[in-house]
């Protein structure tokens, strides 16, 4: 029983704001406020990936492994062995995989989201949901194989007897800013994906070259002075330098290059977010 | 209760159309670049806007179920789809109190390689289910869709109708103040929309809202107390079916050039003229065992098997009757190209009174249609009352169209020795006479 029923109210419920559909809304539109009612889909969206990603393979989930430790193997032998790449005093194997770890939750992010909303062009006709969660689902999937990975990098840091200090604390924030930069250009790749069709042929080329350009298989050390201000503006190179600064106590990165890249990132996500509501807008109103 | 659910204020949709492939490739935009750096866009260039939503207002209160009827394009769907925010007006604004559920189509969403049982997870998800309630129904959703045997198979090695019983006993199971639905009844076996049906009506006992667009005019007129009226993307009408429906029909009225709808069209035959007679002169209304004459000219451009066929439909666009001409043997071998004329008569029995439709089609019997008109012709039946009794067969008594012509042996039932103890049972009839009452005549067992 409800002491005083305001007027005007259903009976047994009490009066609510209604749900308002309107052309235009504000900058944020709504977009958190609808992203947090639907916070549980989010959650299956990440879930189905994981499902679907490992069907109907031999190893499974053994790949998330696999696939930087190959890779690191890899490295060592072409770039350390062959060219003679230096590594800042750590043992190779251990500074590419430090490298690697955010690496490949970048790749995996951009790869996956690139064609997140064109695939789901259908649904996105259908059903209301946050169309966000498209190319975000791939950016906090990649957190698993993340997670499976670094257990890995523990059993390397044991065998090559690097002690982990204070330091490793920060790791989490290392994570957030990595998944910030995953995520600040997934949101341009997938909505430049509906428009042109392009994109999803040059993002493999895209990630390659920007594996090059960002100190994975090389240290920032040998990166030549003046190029240093621009190297500054890849987002990924400040996330890797701070990884390994974070897991092998490796000289931190500056912090002006700190800065701007994350001033890029923002800038990034803030202009990405913008151009990724013009293009969602469309989808469902081609017809 | 009188409490508003939706309240739909001005609302417009524009949508451009043309000057331009829905998706471009960069090579393209960058050609064009230099020339909208110029400021001469060339999008402009054959670009044309159409509202698909002109200033529609109406208000749906709390329990009410709204039908949307309307031809194709008169902005149904996109009404729909705005309520259910998939899209954004360009105009006005809409209010909907109460968590809101839409099924604008059933089943996408689904994952091929998850199991059914995953499926049902993430199919409730994207519908809006939280997860305590998906738990909480799980086992219902999987009873009611009579899979259980198969919750831990791919959803790839489904049957579609499977798949669909999966996908709507999901959908079953949403329970919002307002539910969106629009034309999901249209897929599926009979069964499975009887299913449907009766699963709607539930939801309307229930004494939610729900906003139902539909082509097929039995199910509006079951559920629906009120119907909108959408007319290229106006309201034309809001309020009782039966008023709606009638408006609805009087816009195909018309000649053939425009108007009415040709929903199957093809280069090899083609009606040119449609018209219902009585006694030799055109007609719209018939007395109740009149036979319909339909007289048709057609077109015939290349060699076919072209024959006329005709399918009646009532007052709630439900098919009551078929003819096929192909049941002459007229049409077995190969009509040569020109104009034809055709005149039929087509005995229906007494037919109720009320309105009815014809769709006219040229076909090759059972395997393809060349021209189809739908509810091409309109005519009604009229109320005569029964000579002896005064009874009036009508299609609002809810009795069906066509009145059934009995053949009756009356008589007491004699019943033997150990049928005494009351049980009624098989017995012989003694027949003391024969009715028949297409003329009412009586006459004696024997005559």
């Amino acid at each position: 029983m409800e002491a005083a029923p305001s007027p005007g109210a259903a009976p047994g419920s009490a009066p609510r704001a209604p749900l308002v559909i309107e052309p235009v809304r504000g900058w944020t539109g709504g977009v958190i406020q609808e992203s947090w009612e639907y916070r549980e889909l989010l959650y299956f969206l990440i879930w189905r990936d994981l499902k679907v990603r490992y069907k109907q393979t031999a190893i499974g989930v053994a790949w998330a492994v696999l696939q930087p430790l190959l890779a690191a193997a890899l490295f060592t032998l072409v770039f350390s062995r062959f060219a003679g790449v230096p590594s800042d005093g750590f043992p190779y194997p251990l500074f590419a995989f430090a490298g690697l770890l955010p690496w490949q939750l970048f790749s995996y992010a951009l790869s996956e989201s690139t064609n997140s909303v064109v695939t789901h062009q259908q649904l996105i006709k259908k059903v209301f949901f946050p169309r966000i969660f498209l190319p975000l689902t791939p950016v906090l999937a990649a957190l698993v194989d993340f997670a499976v990975a670094s257990v890995v990098l523990g059993v390397l840091l044991a065998v090559f007897q690097v002690a982990v200090t204070w330091k490793v604390l920060v790791l989490p924030l290392a994570v957030v800013l990595a998944m910030l930069a995953a995520f600040s250009v997934a949101v341009w790749l997938a909505a430049l994906n509906v428009k042109y069709r392009d994109v999803r042929y040059a993002v493999p080329f895209l990630v390659q070259v920007w594996f090059f350009a960002t100190p994975i298989v090389y240290p920032s050390s040998l990166v030549p002075e003046q190029l240093r201000t621009v190297w500054a503006l890849n987002p990924m190179a400040s996330v890797v330098d701070v990884f390994r600064w974070a897991l092998l106590a490796a000289a931190p990165p500056p912090l002006p290059a700190l800065g701007a890249s994350l001033g890029v990132m923002l800038l990034l996500l803030a202009a990405g977010l913008r151009f990724f509501r013009a293009v969602e807008t469309t989808i469902a109103d081609v017809v | 209760m009188s409490e508003v659910a939706i309240r739909v204020e001005g609302l417009g949709k524009r949508y451009a159309v043309g000057g331009g492939a829905p998706y471009l490739s960069l090579r393209d935009s960058l050609a064009a670049l230099p020339r909208r750096l110029l400021g001469r866009s060339p999008r402009k260039r054959g670009r044309e806007e159409i509202w698909a939503l002109k200033d529609v207002s109406f208000e749906v209160k709390q329990g009410e179920v709204l039908g949307v009827i309307g031809r194709n394009g008169a902005g149904k769907s996109t009404l729909l789809k705005i309520l259910s925010r998939i899209t954004r007006p360009t105009k006005g604004r809409a209010e909907v109190w109460g968590r809101v559920g839409s099924l604008l189509e059933v089943g996408t969403g689904f994952h091929p390689e998850l199991t059914g049982r995953e499926n049902i997870w993430l199919y409730g998800a994207i519908l809006g289910l939280k997860r305590h309630e998906i738990q909480k129904k799980f086992d219902e959703i999987v009873a009611f869709s009579e899979v259980e045997a198969f919750l831990d198979t791919p959803l790839k090695h489904y049957s579609s109708g499977m798949q669909m019983r999966l996908a709507f006993s999901v959908a079953a199971h949403l329970e919002p103040e307002v539910l969106l639905v629009d034309e999901v009844l249209a897929v599926g076996d009979a069964g499975f929309q009887r299913k449907c049906l009766g699963k709607m009506e539930d939801v309307q006992k229930g004494g939610r809202t729900v906003v139902f667009v539909s082509h097929n005019e039995g199910a509006v007129h079951r559920l629906c107390s009120r119907v909108a009226l959408l007319e290229a993307g106006s309201l034309v009408y809001c309020g009782p079916s039966e008023t709606a429906f009638a408006k609805y029909r009087r816009c195909w009225a018309g000649d053939l050039a425009h108007g009415v709808l040709r929903t199957h069209s093809s280069s090899i035959a083609r009606l040119e003229r449609v018209v219902l007679l009585h006694e030799g002169v055109s007609a719209s209304a018939v007395a109740p065992g009149a036979p319909l004459e339909v007289e048709i000219q057609f077109h015939v451009f290349t060699p076919a098997n072209v024959c006329a066929e005709f399918l009646l439909r009532d007052e709630r666009h439900v098919p009551v009757g078929f003819c096929s001409l192909g049941l002459l043997g007229w049409c077995h071998g190969t009509m040569a190209p020109g104009l034809w004329q055709v005149r039929s008569t087509l005995a229906c029995g007494v037919l109720a009174a009320g309105n009815y439709t014809i769709d006219v089609m040229l076909a090759e019997p059972g395997v393809r249609f060349f021209d189809y008109l739908e509810a091409v012709l309109e005519f009604s039946v009229l109320p005569v009352p029964h000579e002896d009794t005064g009874w009036v067969f009508s299609q609002k008594r809810g009795q069906g169209c066509v009145l059934l012509n009995p053949t009756a042996v009356i008589g007491p039932v004699r019943l033997s020795q150990e049928q005494q103890s009351g049980r009624p049972a098989a017995g012989d009839a003694v027949p003391l006479r024969t009715v028949t009452a297409a003329n009412g005549s009586e006459r004696e067992d024997g005559a």
